[in-house]
């Protein structure tokens, strides 16, 4: 051991490649792990707890109508859901109208959409700006209305406050009673922000004088249970509309599962790439350690001729070079995850990525290098052992 | 007297290639407790390799090798680590001291080996050899802070911390100054005195004759052994060299 402190720059230098290593692997992961993550929180953003609920394609006579053109969807269907799904925390019917606002001299296509007040925390929205419309409004079908912040923007200009004003919708007046946050465009490219919030009671009554709803948006507990949530809501729903078990369902049920495994299996690839990348450094870093070790040896054969000749035994002189070389590596290895996270916080603030360290990828480059300080050290400690001790006495 | 050394009728052949080299054929010989031997001989006359034996680094071909009752012709090579580490004590010709290690650790190296001799006991015990071979002010100096015939001291000390048997020295004073030599050879005198048995093995015929018996080596037998008569005391020789003199 005191023979690394005796060679300080040289174990430094040589621990350097396995530093180099490790700290690449730690932070390949990290920007790995952090994109992935960042994904997730995109897509439940956009509601990873969503379920949807959307009427089946209309079917007379083996002609088949296109998506969700049955008008089967009921109030009673969302206070079904409620009732009896408990993997469901939120549902909220929906209903659409596309139409011009008018305020003033200005006016701007957008989407009217009515809802309940569990809206925003199904969409994981919020109100910058005035309320939210309450439950005496929805039950009375009152005129009140909630603005993104496009419709804003277009109606009223950059900045200013529309709560208090009175706009048109399809020649409707609705008071304006809040603003809502920003969200910028979605995955798809939608602007998230260019819709009018309304009570869908209001909707259905005074805009499109219809009875049914358009679709079903339920949240579920957490991410992991909207496969329950969607599998009961199957059967809440079938038993609503009095489907018999032979028949089809007359609703489809969609969640973003699929569109997250899609995502995730990306960033996973792209972290394994990552990963390896590194991996291939950290290797290099393990033949460096093998090949100072060899010289080491060489260097030292007169040494360990007399260590055996005082009495060690070739596993005592294994031992210490392998001591030696696990000390390295391992001493390398917390340098290195140390140097890791220390960048991994570098480049994520200043290149403004999400970069998330997990403890498991530390834990495993630890481990790693363990393995690499035993497999890399142990041929030149097998050879030091394996020496004569005549011959190593006399070496020149 | 106790044999301490016994050799019967050893020889040791080494195969270079195709070719047999008989290093020794045929060696009969004794040393007992308290004996000051001296091996000597040219190059090539199988001084060296009958060290080897005497020091367990290498087996005999055929023939036996009975060290303190113990004969090693069956013992497996981690058994032959023990026995040096507790029966032999190593002096080199150079030196061989672990560089950048300083003396009291050098010496504690045979401890090291030895699972029986705790932390405290092995210093306690690395001092006192230091001590005796009157380096107890040089403890901390590292081998490249002491002069040639220091670091052979601190090499002695190394080989007396186990309190082995027999010390073997190969070529001891071969790469020191003829006063130096002595003064190694005064020390090796001192621990005679004091009982220790001792093996030898220089070319110097003046060097031998500090010793009390010469075993003359020649072409892998023994040519020649005799009681010395005329026995240098080292101290008094030393006292002769005027200082200056090297």
């Amino acid at each position: 051991m005191n023979a690394l402190l005796r060679n300080k720059l040289r174990a430094f230098l040589t621990m350097l490649g396995i530093i180099i290593g490790v700290a690449s692997v730690i932070a390949m992961l990290g920007i790995g792990q952090g994109s992935k993550l960042s994904i997730q929180q995109q897509i439940a953003g956009m509601g990873l707890n969503l379920v949807t609920v959307v009427p089946g394609s209309q079917q007379r006579g083996g002609v088949q109508f296109g998506a969700s053109t049955m008008q089967s969807l009921k109030e009673t269907d969302v206070a079904a859901i409620l009732s009896d799904c408990p993997a469901v925390l939120a549902a909220s019917p929906e209903v659409r109208g596309n139409g011009q606002a008018v305020f003033g001299a200005l006016n701007w296509p957008t989407s009217l959409y009515g809802e309940n007040e569990s809206y925003l925390q199904i969409r994981e929205r919020s109100v910058t700006n005035g309320r939210m419309f309450t439950d005496r409004e929805l039950s009375s079908a009152a005129k009140v209305c909630l603005m993104g912040q496009t419709v804003v923007k277009n109606l009223f200009g950059e900045g200013a406050d529309p709560v208090g004003q009175v706009i048109r919708f399809k020649k409707i007046p609705f008071l304006v009673i809040g603003v809502l946050d920003s969200k910028g465009l979605n995955t798809f490219g939608q602007d998230q922000d260019d819709l009018i919030l309304a009570p869908y009671t209001t909707v259905q009554k005074r805009v499109l004088a219809i009875t049914w709803v358009q679709s079903i948006y339920t949240s579920a507990v957490d991410s992991k249970s909207t496969a329950d949530a969607a599998t009961q809501i199957e059967e809440t729903v079938r038993r609503q509309h009095k489907i018999k078990a032979s028949d089809q369902d007359d609703f489809t049920i969609r969640n973003q599962t699929e569109l997250l495994s899609t995502f995730s299996s990306v960033s996973n690839i792209l972290t394994i790439l990552l990963g390896a990348i590194a991996g291939i450094s950290l290797l290099v870093g393990g033949i460096g350690i093998m090949n100072i070790m060899y010289v080491s040896v060489t260097e030292r054969t007169r040494e360990i001729g007399l260590r055996m000749a005082i009495g060690g035994k070739g596993f005592d002189i294994l031992l210490q070079f392998l001591t030696e070389s696990i000390l390295l590596s391992i001493t390398g290895g917390i340098i290195g995850i140390l140097l890791g996270i220390a960048a991994s916080k570098i480049i994520g603030s200043t290149m403004g990525w999400p970069i998330v360290v997990l403890p498991s990828s530390e834990i495993l480059s630890f481990a790693v290098c363990t393995v690499i300080g035993v497999f890399f050290g142990w041929y030149p400690a097998r050879k030091a052992a394996s020496l004569d001790p005549i011959d190593a006495l006399r070496y020149e | 007297m106790k044999k301490l050394i016994e050799i019967i009728k050893l020889k040791k052949d080494y195969y270079v290639g195709e070719v047999t080299v008989h290093a020794l054929r045929g060696v009969d010989m004794v040393v007992n407790e308290g004996e000051f031997v001296a091996i000597m001989g040219a190059s090539g006359s199988g001084k060296s390799t009958m060290l080897n034996i005497i020091g367990c680094l290498d087996k005999p071909t055929e023939g036996e090798y009975i060290l303190d009752g113990i004969s090693i012709s069956s013992l497996s090579k981690n058994d032959l680590s023990g026995l040096r580490n507790q029966k032999l004590g190593f002096v080199f010709q150079t030196y061989n001291l672990l560089p950048r290690t300083n003396a009291l650790d050098n010496v504690e190296l045979p401890l090291l080996y030895n699972k029986t001799v705790k932390t405290k006991e092995r210093i306690e015990r690395a001092k006192s050899a230091l001590e005796s071979v009157g380096l107890s002010d040089r403890m901390h100096h590292k081998p490249n802070q002491l002069s040639g015939g220091q670091q052979q001291r601190v090499a002695i000390a190394r080989s007396l911390v186990n309190d082995p048997v027999v010390i073997l020295a190969d070529e001891a004073t071969g790469n020191l100054d003829t006063r130096t030599s002595y003064e190694i050879m005064a020390l090796f005198q001192e621990l005679n005195n004091k009982g220790k048995t001792i093996v030898f093995v220089t070319h110097e015929p003046d060097i031998a004759r500090c010793a009390t018996r010469n075993i003359i080596f020649k072409d892998g037998v023994i040519l020649r052994e005799s009681e010395v008569k005329d026995r240098i005391n080292a101290l008094e020789m030393l006292a002769s060299i005027p200082l200056e003199a090297d």
